[in-house]
């Protein structure tokens, strides 16, 4: 690891000011920015420690929803009364990620932030244009296992690897974000990753000097919540493919079909269109291969991540005669 | 602010270099090491610790992180002369071959069983409300941070099952 200074800022005004500096970055959890660390593909020369500036509330809004700090970690979101009863596919997408020992460490605001566990971005002998632009994409032609088939560019074909931010893309969950003066912007977590285009190292719409300060859940919503994840282990993998998915029948059709995926892109994939294709329809094999139809119009592979493609159809049929009992 | 940090009761100074790992510390500056560096990456669970009552990878935390914490490793679990129940469980389950995971294998089911205890769910509860219990599936899932490359993995749900017995009664 290489040295760097560690301050503690005494309020989020002062972490402002701390992590303004391109050089400096926000340390939190920290289980994956000093595993990078240690990696040499984060070489910060100082730590700003914003984890002792509260922001750890789960608190009801007035409009029904919640508020999740941005220091809350993943355990008390997973297991807080509310997130269990009125959010389950929020509690199910965080307990199906990393293991109890990371999730007691990991926050809110620091798992949205988490970067690509692309296997040339993590080492650093190897040419990747998110940590070192203009470096090349070792994956494109190269070990592409766990790489995106949608939304991918010819700099970039990583994936965003958290399981949490897919729940919240298909809750339609809003960040709360900070900036170094002192105003607030909320953007919506469907908007908050971006795809990598021509600019791979922006994960996030994030400004130097930003910090988040919490996530909000809207009022919750009638239905089925479904979080299926689809990994090579049963437990502490990441993603091939995962979906997220709140749906409500009425009668005999479905009334609401918001949907997200995993494992897919650079950011949790929200495609609006499906919930216009499923919305108003009567649940059947047909339609589900419809909206695979649709999800995996522009899908591509590269070679070793080809099985996505059929796997992303299988586990979105799969999740969808789930919530709506029908038989595939 | 304290600049300490509090090992099995003991108050500790915090090294000046930021550098130092949390299981650095325990290790090279404390001198206690029972806590192992396995991967030093967050990904085999042998240098689990439980700080405040919370079970965590020391090797993904910094020293200088931490003042005012406490810090229970497996040495402030028991002793030799009085082993703690999972311990003494893991003894006589034999839950381990080489006993290199062992120290954090035992630092996460002492923490996991007061999470059960708590109520807290994992992602092999097929009930997020609970109740929760220390079956087989839930005690593989739960400890899934914690690697053992001897295998020693059906001894070692063994012992945790004696212990979560044992408290149940």
């Amino acid at each position: 690891m290489r040295p760097f200074d560690l301050q503690r800022p005494d309020s989020l005004t002062h972490a402002h000011q701390l992590v303004a500096p391109d050089s400096a970055t926000a340390i939190a959890g920290g289980t994956n920015l000093l595993d990078l660390m240690k990696l040499q593909v984060e070489t910060p020369e100082r730590l700003v420690d914003v984890s002792r500036l509260g922001m750890t509330e789960i608190a009801d809004t007035d409009d029904g929803g919640l508020r999740i700090g941005a220091l809350a970690t993943n355990t008390a979101t997973a297991n807080n009364a509310r997130v269990r009863a009125d959010y389950p596919v929020l509690a199910r997408a965080i307990l199906a990620g990393a293991t109890q020992q990371l999730r007691n460490q990991a926050t809110t605001g620091g798992n949205l932030c988490q970067r690509t566990r692309c296997y040339y971005f993590t080492n650093i002998d190897q040419p990747c244009n998110k940590r070192e632009p203009g470096s090349g994409c070792g994956a494109i032609e190269g070990i592409a296992h766990l790489h995106a088939v949608l939304g991918t560019s010819t700099d970039c074909i990583a994936t965003y690897p958290g399981d949490m931010a897919v729940a919240l893309s298909a809750l339609g969950a809003q960040v709360e974000i900070e900036s170094e003066d002192g105003t607030a912007r909320t953007v919506p977590v469907r908007d908050f990753h971006l795809l990598p285009g021509n600019t791979p190292w922006r994960d996030n719409v994030l400004e130097t000097g930003d910090i988040i300060t919490a996530v909000t859940l809207p009022a919750p919503v009638e239905g089925r919540q479904i979080y299926r994840k689809v990994r090579e282990r049963s437990s502490y993998a990441f993603a091939l493919v995962s979906v997220a998915a709140i749906v409500a029948m009425d009668g005999g059709t479905i009334a609401r079909a918001d949907l997200a995926f995993g494992g897919l892109a650079h950011k949790p994939w929200h495609d609006a269109r499906l919930s216009d294709l499923l919305v108003g329809e009567t649940p059947s094999p047909a339609l589900f291969e419809k909206a695979a139809d649709l999800l995996l119009e522009e899908a591509r592979g590269y070679g070793e991540n080809d099985f996505k493609i059929p796997l992303a159809r299988r586990t979105l049929a799969a999740v969808l005669a789930q919530a709506t009992e029908t038989e595939l | 602010m304290s600049d300490t940090i509090t090992v099995n009761g003991t108050a500790r100074a915090i090294p000046d270099d930021p550098r130092v790992s949390l299981l650095d510390f325990l290790r090279e500056h404390v001198g206690l090491t029972g806590t192992k560096k396995g991967c030093d990456h967050g990904q085999c669970g042998a240098c689990t610790v439980i700080v405040n009552g919370v079970r965590i990878n020391s090797c993904l935390t910094l020293a200088a992180m931490h003042d005012g914490d406490s810090v229970t490793t497996i040495e402030g679990l028991g002793t030799p002369e009085q082993p703690s129940a999972l311990q003494t469980a893991f003894v006589e389950r034999d839950g381990y071959q080489c006993g290199y995971c062992t120290p954090g294998q035992i630092c996460s089911a002492t923490a996991m069983l007061d999470e059960i205890a708590a109520g807290f769910a994992s992602d092999a509860s097929e009930d997020l409300q609970g109740p929760m219990a220390a079956t087989p599936e839930e005690i593989r899932e739960r400890m899934s941070g914690n690697l053992c490359r001897c295998g020693a993995y059906a001894n070692i749900v063994a012992a945790i099952r004696d212990v979560a017995k044992e408290d149940a009664r």
